[in-house]
């Protein structure tokens, strides 16, 4: 397992330097609001909805970054903001060294093309009234790099990457069952060759016998392309099946981040520990021998996070210090410099936490 | 005697394309106090199995009996139903949001239910007894919560309401549809331990209709797996994960992503489930079988007993001993197959052999 993750919450990259050139994206501080407006007739914005609020990642070459956390923690803002398609309040996103933050459409152009999405609902991605062949040669279409019998057996050539016939140019989307339209997705992401693919819940639809012909596509891709993926999913095992590296986000921000085993098998915030023992297993006996950690209450509302550490109202470990001073994410002692850990008090190895945090606090 | 007996249950809905087969001959029994898991995927007939069990699946046709504290569900006239369900067998559904009324708040829904079965109870009562429910459910500060909103809860507190609600007139059976499928692993990690918690206080019955193995493992005591409209095979939860003997449990545990072999190939099963209109003839299962025979092309293997005193039964054609993940048993698996294979079958199995990962072609 390689260190494919680098970063810290507040880094100070000087703009436009990479560490290192197998990086592809280095995001740098980002940070997305939402603005939430009033009802007055001026419509001012009153408040904000902090979905992303700093938060610091490297994706490298050739390497899957897995993302996870719960519903709002902000991941999918996060994707959204990486691939240019909302544009970030602000902190900086870097592709292959240069900077890629906001740019005009114009200027996105060119980087389209290497950043793709996947999305989750392979039903509701594709435009149900275009055939299949039409939909995966848009991107020829829209960057102009092939047109007519050239276009058409380049599609013919991805169907067949994907694992579809390549006959079935002409049907349409409702012809094919879920996970031959999530091949569809792939194939329309992987037609102009891009360099990193943003993978947002790509399997989460599917059964677990369909999921795993997905997921075994995807990393033949990766081989044989050389691409990076970030990878969005709330499904744990899938995370580290399929990653190099993890990132825990909760509330906006990085709880904890490091390669797949390290953040697995040791996990060191109090948010990640929970999160990990509570991920059903397939396997009666160590679902039985587990320690869960029963989290009490709810993810708070990121349009008024608390204060210090995000996760004290919850944190079984939380002490006074907690909800005052925020948390660096940085190496704790005896973890690699590239596991990173945002809490005053890290979990320690063989620690079983309380069973409950406090009540939840509204 | 089991709370719930079923036996032979066939539900069938016809479509303009043809008869849609949901559910073909399924028998299994549910015990006070116990847990049974179903598992299954998309349309393996396991929610619609459950459904017309409470009179819910309109324009099914239904067939078989379905013996519940001593009354068959089955071709029960709807008032009879409507005193069952709500009160005898309570269900929760996955998605909580769709099964609250958004325009009424949660108390006053919880306590409808209570006052919908028993007139006695005034508003007043039942609004008090909503509170204690609520709070028995761990809702905080339930007394002001009660006159919330749906769209005031969190999707993880909507699904306790949604408990509250089936606990609330103390059914002898509670029905779960995927209740924690739309939450996150930390609130479903919090229903599956109130469920049990449940549980065990009022010694209720739970039927735990899921696709997700992981929570089986977890919560239930046996399980049935389902493929097709049928079962496939039957048994306590240990013999199905640590000696699944039919080729689609088989699968299924080793399609899943596991923390002991991260980063290598999964195993998925080859091709995707039927179409429950045109069913493939024999066994439902052996255009996607690794181990298919000339026989289960044209016979259709039922429930039997492969081992645990006949507790534990598999409706496939390799031997009982013919058990488990090890390597004996696969030894076994593959010579009973070569014995078993030519023709039509070994055209089969030549094409999975070719493309174990292919999705097969396109339903139609």
């Amino acid at each position: 397992m390689t260190d494919s993750l680098t970063g810290t919450a507040r880094s100070d990259f000087p703009a436009d330097a990479d560490l290192s050139d197998d990086t592809l994206v280095r995001v740098d501080n980002l940070v997305k609001y939402f603005p939430v407006k009033g009802n007055g007739m001026l419509g001012r914005t009153v408040t904000n909805v902090q979905a992303v609020d700093g938060v610091s990642l490297t994706i490298k070459r050739g390497k899957t970054l897995g993302l996870v956390g719960e519903t709002g923690c902000g991941k999918s803002t996060l994707a959204r903001c990486i691939a240019g398609l909302i544009p970030a309040t602000s902190g900086k996103v870097y592709f292959e060294g240069k900077d890629i933050t906001n740019l005009s459409r114009g200027a996105m152009r060119p980087f389209r093309r290497d950043i793709q999405m996947i999305f989750q609902d392979p039903y509701g991605a594709l435009n149900p009234r275009r055939r299949v062949g039409s939909i995966i040669g848009e991107p020829f279409a829209i960057h102009n790099t092939a047109s007519g019998a050239d276009r058409k057996r380049a599609v013919q050539e991805l169907m067949e990457r994907v694992g579809l016939n390549p006959e079935h140019y002409n049907r349409f989307p409702a012809e094919f069952s879920g996970g031959q339209r999530q091949r569809i997705g792939v194939a329309r992401a992987l037609a102009l060759r891009p360099k990193l693919i943003i993978c947002d819940e790509p399997v989460s639809a599917l059964d677990v016998s369909i999921q795993a012909q997905v997921l075994n596509l995807l990393a033949d891709l990766q081989d044989d392309f050389g691409l990076s993926y970030l990878f969005i999913a709330h499904d744990l095992e899938v995370v580290r099946h399929v990653s190099d590296s993890v990132t825990v986000m909760y509330l906006g921000r990085i709880a904890e981040s490091g390669p797949g085993d390290q953040v697995y098998d040791h996990p060191r915030h109090p948010y990640s520990a929970a999160l990990l023992s509570a991920a059903p297993a397939a396997d009666p006996d160590s679902a039985a021998a587990r320690q869960r950690i029963i989290l009490t209450g709810d993810v708070p509302s990121p349009i008024n996070p608390p204060t210090g550490c995000r996760f004290h109202p919850r944190c079984p470990k939380a002490q006074d210090l907690c909800g005052t001073a925020e948390p660096a994410l940085e190496a704790k002692a005896g973890d690699p410099v590239s596991h990173l850990t945002a809490c005053h008090f890290p979990v320690e190895t063989g620690e079983i936490l309380a069973r409950a945090g406090r009540r939840e606090q509204r | 005697m089991s709370l719930l007996e079923v036996t032979d249950l066939r539900v069938s809905f016809p479509t303009a394309d043809g008869v849609v087969q949901a559910v073909r001959g399924v028998s299994f029994s549910v015990e006070r106090g116990r847990t049974l898991g179903i598992v299954g995927e998309s349309g393996s007939g396991k929610t619609v199995l459950t459904q017309s069990l409470l009179g819910l699946t309109p324009g099914g046709q239904i067939s078989g009996s379905a013996m519940f504290d001593g009354v068959n569900l089955v071709g029960l006239g709807s008032r009879q139903m409507q005193r069952i369900r709500g009160k005898e067998i309570a269900v929760i559904f996955q998605d909580p949001l769709t099964s609250l009324h958004p325009l009424y708040r949660v108390g006053w829904q919880i306590a409808e239910m209570i006052r919908a079965h028993d007139k006695s109870v005034t508003k007043t009562q039942a609004i008090d007894r909503a509170v204690e429910l609520l709070g028995h459910v761990g809702i905080p500060r339930p007394r002001e919560r009660v006159n919330d909103y749906p769209h005031q809860f969190s999707g993880g507190m909507r699904q306790r309401a949604m408990i509250a609600m089936a606990i609330s007139l103390s059914p002898k059976l509670i029905i779960a549809d995927e209740p924690t499928t739309a939450l996150d692993a930390t609130v479903q990690a919090q229903i599956l331990d109130l469920l049990l918690r449940l549980q065990q206080e009022s010694d209720t019955a739970l039927l735990m209709i899921t696709h997700d193995l992981g929570v089986v493992a977890d919560i239930a005591d046996n399980v049935m797996v389902m493929y097709a409209g049928r079962a496939a095979e039957k048994a306590t939860k240990r013999d199905i994960f640590y000696q699944p003997h039919h080729p689609y449990t088989k699968g299924l545990l080793e399609s899943i992503p596991h923390s002991s072999a991260a980063g290598d190939r999964l195993k998925p099963i080859t091709g995707q489930p039927p179409s429950l209109i045109t069913l493939p003839s024999g066994c439902a299962f052996h255009p996607r079988c690794a181990y298919v025979m000339d026989r289960c092309l044209s016979e259709q293997p039922n429930l039997t007993p492969v081992g645990d005193a006949g507790e534990h039964r598999s409706a496939c054609f390799l031997p009982a001993a013919a058990i488990g993940l090890s390597d004996d048993a696969e030894a076994l698996r593959r010579h009973t197959v070569e014995l078993g294979r030519s023709g039509a079958a070994a055209k089969v199995a030549e094409a999975i052999a070719q493309a174990p990962e292919s999705e097969g072609s396109v339903i139609a």
